[in-house]
């Protein structure tokens, strides 16, 4: 037992510094700048706890119910220092919004809880504790700007899908349970050698619960609504954080419990890819929002990650995760651009007001550039080696219909990037926006753009470390 | 040896590309930068020159290989030259400075910019010709859509952004499925190095399927027939030194891949396609030709015209003969040149009269005397006159194609009196004739700057016209490698299906 709580000491602490921030904030007045810093810093040894543990090999605890992997660390350390690049860009945001308050980064530390939850949990139980932490969290920060209509709406639309998509889960995990007399991971992968249909129902509302989550096509409905209505630092950790975890769920569920079903899920996977990756492609190009945009991007790259897991093969969920690091620091990239697009406290988020942006602002124009034909897949830019990691495992699978499709999609997709650099590099400029950034907003910006370039120059750097991930 | 010249040589531009980002300037002109890029694209092609030097004609095995690890076990950083791509490499390193020269006055906004691009493309290029690995290979090979997006949208004419997102999705259209053969051939095979590709050999029952994809993509890059409709766009709307890198150089890069990948890795489905080939790029040959005699506007004449010699370029190359094969790569070199010098041509004129339209001018000869003669001898370049370099590449194309196939080689050489025809009656409309527009004789002849360019570009035309010694040596041991390999593949699989 004594050893359990040292594994999970990560979290015990994240706990503990919860409440403490949640006492500090309340007793002493005026002490947003103190809780937003005392986050930053609850996130770094967070962060260098988890590493700290990475020298554990797999390790089961609390009667197998929760796992400690090389999966789960490194996906707890991915959501946690995105989560401390979102608290620190959004800061200026949050000022201007007058929403600065004490409740933000502590909501955000309560939801990253939930996901380290999510991520190492092993038992269905578990899981969903984690899921709904995490959710409830999210659900408050959707309608966080609650004097602004837009963001009330999108948070309580939010709040009635995500209900709806976690019942289904519900529903699906107390299937499982029926049929194979076990909550835990491993036992309902020993008890599934012959296949019931109770059985494949439950798979299917496991997965469409969990692609409601990641937003994915035909559960997408969402996305850019709450994308659009909810404040913009919202949205980036929306569009981030909570989809690693997700990913990481979705990893956890087809190669350890539904392992030996994989003929029952591999078609809904392919079919829901397929699908996220042409609506994706498709629907964003007569978007003139830049979050609506966003999030049809996200919805057609979660469509490629999802390409990886399809394969069922131990490269296609290493292929997933290097896709899903990428995909946040393009994404980190890009919001950090749109929070520099402010003129007198206000500021612009559709894609008219980038008009002839490398007129007035060369340097974050560039960066957009980069960003943009990364997020396209260009080589060389680091976006094409996601997208070539994942072709690379769905060919070996000799998926070959679903990498031309793929392929094909990121041609459609290609359209609509492309649209934003012309507006960004060919349009008559606008007038100019401020350019008294944070630092922590210019430094991300620097860092992100800096690896989406150079990322060629040494890709081993992440393939290394995931390729030493034993998924099973 | 222990110099990396090849990695000199792809990475140099980068780094000058670099310099001039970080470099600042009082003015809006940038002119620094413009020394700066000219002092390293020279540099490149001195380099190059050595490269050539240096470089032993005997033996067809890839020379200077660099090898690097970098995705362990996977994908190595792998560069080398043979006879074939050498030549490529020295034209890539000839044209970008006469490019950069010729920005003086067409670009009138960030010339910095412009310059970054030019240089990157550069290295892109080069890279391209180099690589020996396809993935490493396919990296150059698509980066290079980049910059020329930017060059045609930033600095293009009206309909630029129409032309830029064209250029752009086709290419980058035909070039995905290429992308899903090259990771094809590592899961048949285990390796993309060019080179144990071809000890190993790909099996024959793949081969036809994987000749498609590399065919699709650079059948749009060449272009063939009937894919080739970006390339008017792209040149029209393209400033002058975006026009004269992409005939002179990009499309070389859809030849060089057929000689290098599909003809090199693929000997089983190149001679079962060899009939589409032909069909294709006889209509390239006829049909665009007949399309450039009636246009209007000079740069599509020229661009039209580039599809039609690209014909004979594909056609070439799939003779599988040697005199083919030769005819091509001289052809490509020659039209490089040639297409290069017609596009500065029309930029020059375009300059003083802001009009590409025939119709516009006509008695030039009298305004504009140094002019006429330099464009007469481009001219007679396009349309192979014995003497120019664009002669022996046609010659050659059309012996080889006579050697595999009457029929074929019939056709083709009345594409060669198409070629005359409009190129001739360019020349006609343009010089000749009664001065019916004013403004033409406000026209001012060729300055030292123009003259500089246009004849560096007419004098190896001439040379090489006369003299295809150098090059036709460069490249014989490399291209008879390359057919015996092909033949002795094609009869293997042949022993072993029996």
């Amino acid at each position: 037992m004594n050893i359990d709580l040292n594994l999970i000491f990560p979290e015990i602490f994240l706990s503990l510094s919860i409440m403490s921030l949640l006492m500090i904030g309340v007793f002493k007045k005026n002490s947003s700048n103190l809780i937003f810093n005392l986050s930053i810093l609850t996130l770094f040894i967070l962060a260098a706890l988890i590493l700290n543990l990475s020298s554990v090999n797999k390790i089961l605890i609390f009667n197998n119910s929760y796992v400690i992997d090389d999966v789960a660390n490194f996906m707890k350390i991915l959501t946690a220092i995105s989560a401390i690049f979102v608290l620190s860009i959004s800061t200026d945001f949050l000022k201007s919004l007058k929403i600065y308050q004490i409740e933000y980064p502590i909501l955000i530390l309560c939801s990253i809880l939930g996901m380290m939850v999510m991520i190492s949990s092993n038992d269905l139980i578990v899981f969903y504790i984690g899921l709904e932490l995490q959710s409830l969290a999210l659900y408050v920060l959707a309608a966080f700007n609650r004097d602004n209509v837009l963001s009330s709406e999108s948070g309580l639309k939010y709040f009635v899908l995500s209900a709806l998509s976690s019942g289904l889960l519900l529903y699906g995990c107390s299937l499982i349970y029926g049929f194979t007399g076990s909550t835990n991971f491993n036992e309902i992968a020993n008890n599934t050698n012959q296949v019931p249909y109770g059985l494949t129902f439950g798979i299917v509302f496991i997965l469409v619960g969990l692609a409601f989550k990641i937003s994915a096509v035909p559960f997408h409905m969402w996305a850019p609504d709450v994308y659009q209505g909810s404040p913009t630092s919202v949205t980036l950790f929306f569009a981030l954080v909570p989809k690693i975890a997700a990913t990481c769920v979705f990893i956890r569920f087809l190669y350890v419990p539904f392992v030996n079903m994989i003929e029952q899920w591999q078609m809904i996977i392919i079919f829901i890819s397929i699908a996220s990756m042409i609506f994706g492609a498709i629907a964003a190009i007569g978007q003139k929002n830049l979050k609506r945009l966003i999030a049809y991007s996200s919805i057609g790259h979660m469509g490629y990650s999802l390409a990886g897991i399809a394969t069922g093969s131990s490269e296609g969920a290493q292929s997933t995760i290097i896709y899903i690091t990428i995909y946040v620091i393009m994404n980190l990239a890009l919001f950090c651009c749109l929070f520099m697009l402010k003129r007198n406290n206000e500021y612009f988020e559709n894609i008219e007001d980038l008009s002839g942006l490398s007129k007035n602002h060369p340097i974050l124009s560039l960066s957009l550039l980069i960003i943009l034909f990364s997020l396209a897949g260009i080589p060389p830019l680091a976006g094409f080696f996601a997208k070539f990691y994942i072709f690379m495992a769905v060919i070996e699978q000799s998926m070959f219909f679903l990498a031309i499709i793929g392929l094909l999609s990121t041609v459609v997709a290609a359209f609509y990037y492309l649209r934003i650099i012309k507006i960004i590099y060919f349009d008559p400029s606008k007038e100019k926006y401020d350019s008294n950034h944070s630092l922590g907003l210019r430094i991300s910006l620097i860092v992100s753009t800096i690896f989406l370039v150079f990322y060629f120059t040494y890709p081993n750097s992440l393939l290394g470390i995931i390729s030493k991930i034993n998924i099973i | 040896m222990n110099i990396p010249i090849l990695s000199s040589l792809i990475f140099l531009p980068t780094i000058g590309a670099i310099f001039i980002f970080f470099s600042r300037s009082k003015n809006e002109k940038y002119n620094s930068s413009k020394y700066v890029a000219l002092f390293i694209t020279i540099a490149n092609f001195f380099l190059s020159i050595y490269l050539w030097l240096i470089f032993d004609q005997s033996t067809s095995d890839f020379q200077f290989v660099e090898t690097r690890e970098w995705i362990p076990g996977f994908i190595n950083y792998k560069v080398g030259v043979d006879g074939i791509s050498i030549l490529f490499i020295i034209l890539t390193t000839f044209i970008t400075p006469i490019c950069v020269v010729s920005v003086n006055k067409t670009i009138k906004s960030r010339l910095k910019d412009f310059l970054i691009s030019i240089l990157l493309l550069e290295t892109l290029m080069i890279g391209v010709f180099c690589s020996l690995d396809l993935v490493i290979f396919y990296l150059f090979f698509e980066g290079g859509l980049i910059p020329m997006f930017l060059i045609i949208g930033i600095w293009g004419g009206e309909r630029r952004v129409y032309s830029a997102f064209k250029f752009f999705l086709f290419t980058l259209l035909g070039s995905v499925l290429m992308l899903v053969a090259i990771i094809s051939i590592y899961w048949l095979t285990g390796t993309t190095d060019v080179v144990k590709l071809y000890e190993i050999g790909i099996d024959a029952k793949y081969q036809n399927l994987l000749w498609l994809a590399f065919f699709s993509s650079f059948a749009v890059k060449t272009p063939m027939w009937p894919v080739h409709t970006w390339l008017p766009d792209a040149h029209v709307e393209a400033p002058t030194a975006g026009s004269v890198i992409l005939a002179a150089i990009l499309l070389k890069m859809a030849g060089y891949g057929f000689l290098r990948f599909s003809i090199g890795l693929f000997p089983i489905g190149s001679e079962y396609f060899v009939p589409l080939v032909y069909i294709l790029s006889l209509i390239a040959i006829i049909y665009t030709s007949l399309v450039a005699l009636m246009q209007e506007d000079m740069k599509k004449l020229i661009a039209y015209s580039s599809v039609a010699h690209m014909g004979f370029v594909t056609l070439g190359i799939f003779t599988l003969t040697q005199q083919g094969l030769e005819g091509s790569i001289f052809q490509m070199i020659s039209h490089g040149l040639v297409s290069a010098a017609l596009f500065l041509c029309v930029g020059v004129v375009y300059e003083r009269m802001h009009t590409r339209l025939i119709k516009d001018y006509g008695g030039l000869v009298s305004i504009m005397p140094k002019y006429a003669i330099v464009f007469m001898i481009f001219a007679l370049g396009s349309l192979s006159l014995p003497g120019t370099s664009g002669f022996i590449g046609e010659f050659l194309i059309l012996m080889g194609a006579f050697k595999k196939n009457f029929l074929v080689a019939t056709v083709a050489s009345v594409g060669v009196i198409l070629g005359a025809a409009y190129i001739l009656w360019l020349y006609k409309r343009v010089i000749f004739g009664k001065i019916k527009n004013q403004e033409v004789t406000k026209m001012l002849d060729l300055n030292k700057h123009e003259i500089l360019i246009l004849w560096s570009l007419a004098v190896p035309i001439i040379f090489f016209g006369f003299y295809p010694e150098p090059l036709i040596n460069t490249m014989e041991v490399s291209i008879n490698n390359l057919i015996d390999m092909y033949n002795s593949n094609l009869s293997n699989n042949i022993v072993m299906s029996k």
